[in-house]
């Protein structure tokens, strides 16, 4: 059947007091950014602290509720009935069609919950409950009540107009984009940073993304797959201006001048640097990375440690403590998974040592770094300058 | 920047003659070679034409021509149309341990329905095992199939013995080979060579993609494996792909009418990028010199270097090459032609293919050459653990 309205239910943001006009303007924003990919014409409204979606036009429903689905900020989607205050008798009528336009099959379990908004309306929810349950039963004879574990639940929400639904499909939760800045993602094309930037736009921030590309050494196909990765992020941020560095020049000039198991740290501490460089051209205020601990050598405490003294702005690791089976499950939900296990170098793995430093002295790591004193500013430069920006949406 | 082309064993340019003539076909003569009336007759022209065009560069019938989509359909085709075909004559199959993964796979499927394949081995030119063969063809055996050029090096199967030889011990064998790099090459005559069917791609001699034939003798029967509308005498069912095979047929027939010629050129391309690169250190020729191997391909190998990153530094120069064969670049698996000939084993991943077409001049060997010069003690330096 065809939906006419949605009820968009939305939970943290309820309780943010005077603030809560901010969250919700910003969440209604991100509802109207994320259906301007469907197709068809929708209203988004505000009314007493419930947002609804009234479709002006034909439209998918598997899309739109898709694309509700990936609103951050939106806890659950709830396909409606809504009509006008009309007679009670009516409104039962209305109820009992929809339920059974609904739910054609004969035998399932069910509550009605009602609720009274508006006093003026002359019947009062227990009563409302009672008439229609009796209702509904007439009209399904297999059918019972149920008024703890129902297969759903019948609500009717009495306000200005009445709303009447029986699903509730679970939304992205998290904060609406825009309400908690902007913060800086370190790319590769692995599992885990994609991750990484999904689960802190969730909490409402806004994200840019930083790839450093090494040709020859990573291919043109690693950088596409870097590009697809950030616009599936960006199904959920919304658009990501990912910044391509060209790193190739300053990792061989550290190869040549540094010892080879501290490579991979120092070249970490060299992307953090330019990272943090364009963050603060570009009005962040935090990076993100897909660290989590241990699980490589650049990831001991050691050495995020030694990565973390180079920058001043705070790093954001939100798999910090997780399995990596819990950020591939992450990964598959958001469908970032596939792309990102295709088989493309990064720029990380390329020059990897066979053994590593786990544990970096700083002293040390700052020590080998003097021997780059010579050019490296001038790499950083020319490096920074000739990023290529690709807006991915 | 200067733009070099030499990954044409992986496909071609299409020929502005070609391309005119399929837009013509398809904005003009677009009719069903079924349909009745004169948009039907005028588009079974030049189905008919391409087969004329086709036969007269093997030497074959017309008829003996049908139509596909390419060198992996025909290989498919071949191998277990045979192998439907002839069940109850026997179940054994031969093949080598140089094909490509159309025929290889098909192959493996196969075995996996209860067919028992042997796989010989080759030297280390790339040359089949004749002793091994002779020895492996019984009276089972419904069918070998040898590639005719490897893809991956450029060796040239001696297919007439082959064939003779499969013949000599089992009259009742068919023999099938995979001309794919070998067509527009090499002077194919399979009726003198006895060879019963040959398959073929299009877009490997500066035709479309997506075309293809098979030869399939008169009194060779196999099954079809894609069944329909009965097009191209139930042998390969589905509306021709009209303009593909007008393209097809004219870019086989330019091959034709320029053989001496092209040949030449690619020759001459190959030996100066051989001479070339032997003079260089550390690098490593896999293909022979002149008309012992394919004239198109060259394979090499470059100590100390990754394939993959000495692609990609040639990329930046405008040099395009391909690692192992670009078939199977997709999934980094090392060539299985490599190791069968022996190359070492620290030179599987370090092993370029170029190859040449009708567009290519020495000098571009020349450029490639230099490139090469000037990337190979930079990427040394940078060795990777």
């Amino acid at each position: 059947m065809q939906y006419q309205s949605f009820l968009i239910k939305y939970a943290e943001i309820g309780t943010k007091g005077k603030n809560r006009y901010i969250f919700e303007d910003a969440l209604m924003h991100q509802i109207r950014e994320h259906l301007k990919k469907v197709e068809g014409d929708f209203a988004v409204q505000k009314e007493q602290g419930r947002i609804y979606v009234n479709a002006k036009s034909d439209y998918d429903y598997d899309e739109v509720v898709e694309a509700l689905g990936k609103v951050f900020g939106v806890t659950g989607i709830c396909p409606m009935l809504q009509i006008d205050k009309c007679e009670y008798d009516e409104l039962r009528e209305k109820v009992l069609e929809f339920v059974q336009k609904e739910h054609p099959e004969q035998k399932f379990t069910f509550k009605v919950r009602a609720k009274r908004a508006d006093k003026h309306y002359p019947v009062n929810s227990d009563v409302i409950n009672a008439d229609v349950g009796y209702d509904i039963l007439n009209s399904y004879p297999e059918s019972s009540v149920d008024v703890h574990h129902p297969d759903f639940i019948v609500y009717i929400e009495i306000r200005q107009r009445i709303n009447v639904f029986t699903k509730v499909i679970p939304g992205a939760g998290g904060m609406p984009i825009g309400t908690n800045g902007k913060a800086m993602l370190l790319l590769s094309g692995g599992i885990d940073s994609p991750v990484a930037g999904y689960m802190i736009a969730k909490r409402g921030v806004m994200i840019e993304a930083v790839y450093f590309h090494a040709p020859p050494y990573t291919s043109e196909r690693a950088k596409q797959k870097v590009i697809d990765l950030a616009k599936q992020v960006a199904s959920y941020s919304g658009a990501i201006r990912l910044h391509i560095v060209n790193f190739t020049d300053i990792q061989l000039y550290i190869y040549e001048q540094c010892p080879h198991d501290e490579l991979t740290i120092i070249m970490r501490r060299y992307m953090m640097r330019i990272a943090e460089r364009l963050a603060n051209a570009n009005d962040c205020i935090g990076l993100i990375t897909g660290e989590s601990i241990g699980q490589v050598a650049s990831q001991t405490m050691f050495s995020l440690r030694t990565t973390d003294e180079v920058c001043e702005l705070p790093v954001y690791r939100p798999v910090i403590g997780f399995d990596k089976q819990e950020i591939v499950d992450v990964a598959e939900k958001i469908g970032t998974f596939e792309t990102s296990i295709l088989p493309y170098e990064d720029c990380c793995t390329i020059f990897v040592a066979k053994h590593p430093v786990t544990k970096p002295n700083l002293n040390v790591i700052q020590r080998s770094e003097r021997h780059l004193a010579e050019k490296i500013d001038e790499l950083i430069e020319t490096a920074v300058n000739t990023e290529e920006v690709v807006i991915c949406e | 920047m200067r733009q070099v082309y030499f990954d044409n064993a992986a496909t071609t340019r299409v020929r502005p003659e070609v391309a005119k003539l399929m837009t013509k076909v398809m904005t003009e003569d677009y009719g069903n070679p079924s349909s009745r009336h004169i948009y039907g007759v005028n588009a079974e022209k030049y189905i008919k034409t391409a087969a004329e065009q086709i036969a007269a560069t093997l030497k074959v019938k017309p008829q003996e021509i049908v139509f596909n989509s390419g060198g992996t359909e025909g290989n498919n085709n071949v191998l277990i149309g045979t192998a439907l075909q002839r069940k109850g004559l026997g179940k054994h199959i031969i093949s080598t341990n140089i094909e490509h993964a159309a025929v290889y796979n098909p192959l493996i499927f196969l075995e996996s329905m209860g067919y028992d394949v042997t796989f010989i081995g080759v030297d280390s030119k790339g040359h089949i095992d004749m002793d091994a063969l002779s020895a492996a063809i019984r009276p089972d055996t419904i069918l070998v199939s040898t590639m005719w050029v490897n893809n991956e090096m450029g060796a040239i199967e001696d297919i007439h013995a082959i064939a003779k030889l499969v013949k000599e011990k089992n009259p009742r064998t068919y023999f099938h080979t995979d001309a794919i790099q070998a067509y527009g090459k090499l002077t194919l005559r399979p009726k003198e060579a006895g060879i019963d069917m040959l398959t073929v791609s299009g877009h490997k001699l500066h035709g479309p993609k997506g075309t293809g034939f098979m030869y399939i003798n008169e009194k060779v029967h196999i099954s079809p494996i894609i069944m329909g509308g009965g097009q191209q005498k139930d042998r390969r069912s589905g509306t021709e792909n009209v303009p593909g095979i007008a393209g097809l047929g004219l870019a086989a027939e330019l091959y034709k009418r320029e053989h001496n010629s092209i040949s030449e050129r690619m020759l001459a391309v190959k030996d100066r990028l051989i001479d070339r690169l032997s003079k260089t250190d550390g690098v490593t020729i896999n293909s022979e010199k002149g008309t012992l191997s394919a004239p198109h391909i060259v394979s090499a190998s470059f100590e100390g270097t990754r394939a993959e990153v000495l692609l990609h530094a040639l990329e930046e120069k405008g040099v395009y090459v391909s690692s192992g064969s670009a078939c199977s670049s997709n999934h980094p698996a090392i060539s299985g032609t490599l190791k069968a000939i022996g190359v070492k084993k620290e030179l599987l991943d370090s092993t370029l293919r170029f190859s040449f077409g009708i567009y290519n001049e020495p000098d571009e060997a020349d450029y490639a050459a230099d490139c090469i010069e000037e990337l190979l003690p930079v990427l040394r330096r940078f060795r990777r653990y």
